[in-house]
């Protein structure tokens, strides 16, 4: 059976705009919400937000790629060259024909829409922008992806609201464990952080409208008032371990197993049962070839939503048995909720939170939830060497989407 | 509007559009060949010459160069004073 790796990782985040200046925000519990800045949000009755700080999109992508792609794209290629930079791919060690892009984005590029429909208005449909349909299309940062780095093999998207970033990971590992392809990009992006889109999910009663940011996205806390919507990318590089290693490639970590359901429930609510989001933890752990005992750390989905961390509580303690000593956290009460890239960046979390044995902390919890019965990580317990953990995500539609992921060992 | 005058916007939405230098747009420069341009390019500049000087071009063909343009949004201004 193909082994999977990562061999490279790209994150731009709300507290971190590479790699490490993420995995350092994680350590030092570090909460990236301010004031929106983005656009005038005084009448959303919307507050805060996890907007990218000093991000300068020229440092690796040129003036015409930025005319050329909405903000989503744009965070999504960021992300991606740091990965490909890491992993060492080029057209010397990898042949094009064997490598593919499956990419994430929850709602792809709406400022586009926003700022067309507005133009459309105004000004008649004849003055629509030529580059509104090619830079607004989800699959551009698929698209683009493949292009400048010349990826040849299955070039897709996924769209599965907050799990799209997740599931898009998932099926790029089974691209590779399957023998479609040697390489894969893959991840999530999002940029949603806009007027139509603040006042979308705002309309859902969806959003923390916190103005502290320190009690703003507080998973699994009796208190939760919602979720702070983030903004970003997180891209893995994900090699077959033979192609990896005949190129002498440095290994981050490894995909062991991936599980993918339907709560076929609603459209906006996840199942209070939680009984499709407990499924798809068990196949992942399933396809691991692993008990629930060995798995250590679950970075969880864990949006604030008074909905979601209850179910998601259940859903772990029905797999792991509520005497389990498996820890959990939402790195979301630091990051906020990336939507389509939030199971992306998550996954980064993941793989450095085996790597380093310090799990990111589930920040701001003052009273913890009766009805979230978990054991979040603290600054007390975070100290935890494990050999595995896994990573949930659940969108709007009821997508579960699961990877369990592997220390990195031969 | 002087010619001067419209061929100065006319030079900076090219710029802006393909990310050349100022100095490489005159008058005589060859859009598709000179900057390197793509259809799409083409018809991004087309878009913001619209808006910049609320016009209608019908089609880009028979616009070259950069001095087809002026001459186009010139004659386009000229009309609509009629």
């Amino acid at each position: 059976m193909t082994r999977v790796v990562i061999t490279g990782m790209g994150a731009l985040t709300p507290i971190g705009n590479s790699v490490p200046e993420f995995e350092a925000g994680l350590r030092a519990s570090k909460v990236g919400f301010q004031p929106i800045t983005h656009f005038d949000a005084s009448e959303t009755g919307i507050t805060l937000a996890g907007e990218l700080h000093d991000f300068e999109p020229l440092k690796r992508l040129g003036k015409r790629d930025l005319r050329r792609m909405d903000a989503f794209s744009q965070y999504a290629m960021y992300a991606t060259a740091e990965a490909v930079e890491q992993a060492g791919i080029d057209e010397a060690n990898t042949e094009p024909e064997t490598m593919g892009v499956i990419y994430g984005s929850g709602i792809g590029g709406l400022t586009t829409i926003q700022e067309q429909v507005i133009k459309m208005a105004n000004k008649g449909p004849q003055r629509v922008s030529p580059m509104f349909v090619p830079t607004a299309i989800s699959n551009m940062a698929s698209g683009n992806m493949a292009i400048r780095y010349h990826a040849k093999n299955i070039c897709t998207t996924i769209v599965t609201a907050c799990a799209s970033g997740t599931n898009a990971i998932g099926e790029a590992f089974r691209q590779i464990k399957e023998g479609r392809a040697q390489v894969m990009l893959t991840g999530g992006a999002e940029a949603s952080v806009n007027e139509i889109g603040i006042a979308g999910f705002a309309a859902l009663s969806t959003l923390s409208k916190a103005t502290d940011p320190k009690r703003a996205s507080l998973p699994f806390d009796a208190d939760r008032l919602g979720f702070v919507m983030g903004e970003g990318a997180g891209t893995l590089v994900l090699e077959s371990l033979t192609h990896a290693q005949a190129r002498g490639a440095q290994i981050l970590g490894e995909i062991v197993g991936y599980g993918a359901t339907a709560d076929a429930y609603h459209i906006t609510s996840p199942d209070p049962a939680g009984t499709q989001a407990a499924r798809a933890m068990q196949l992942a752990i399933d396809e691991a070839g692993v008990k629930s005992t060995d798995v250590g750390y679950i970075n969880a989905h864990g949006t604030a939503t008074m909905g979601n961390d209850s179910a998601e509580s259940k859903a772990i303690n029905s797999v792991f048995g509520s005497d389990s000593d498996v820890l959990v956290s939402s790195t979301k009460s630091m990051t906020g909720h990336l939507l389509g890239a939030a199971g992306a960046i998550e996954a980064v979390a993941t793989v450095d939170a085996l790597q380093s044995g310090q799990l990111p902390e589930n920040v701001g919890v003052v009273q913890q939830d009766p009805a979230c019965q978990v054991n979040l990580v603290n600054a007390d317990n975070r100290d935890r060497q494990t050999e595995y953990a896994i990573s949930n995500s659940f969108g709007f539609g009821g997508h579960n989407a699961v990877l369990a992921f592997r220390k990195w060992a031969e | 509007m002087t010619n001067d005058e419209i061929f100065s916007k006319v030079q900076a939405i090219i710029v802006d559009q393909t990310g050349e230098d100022k100095e490489k747009v005159t008058l005589t420069t060859n859009i598709k060949q000179d900057l390197d341009a793509d259809s799409l390019d083409i018809f991004e500049v087309i878009n913001e010459i619209e808006d910049e000087f609320d016009i209608k071009i019908e089609t880009e063909e028979g616009i070259e160069t950069v001095s087809d343009l002026v001459t186009f949004v010139e004659k386009q201004l000229a009309q609509e004073k009629e």
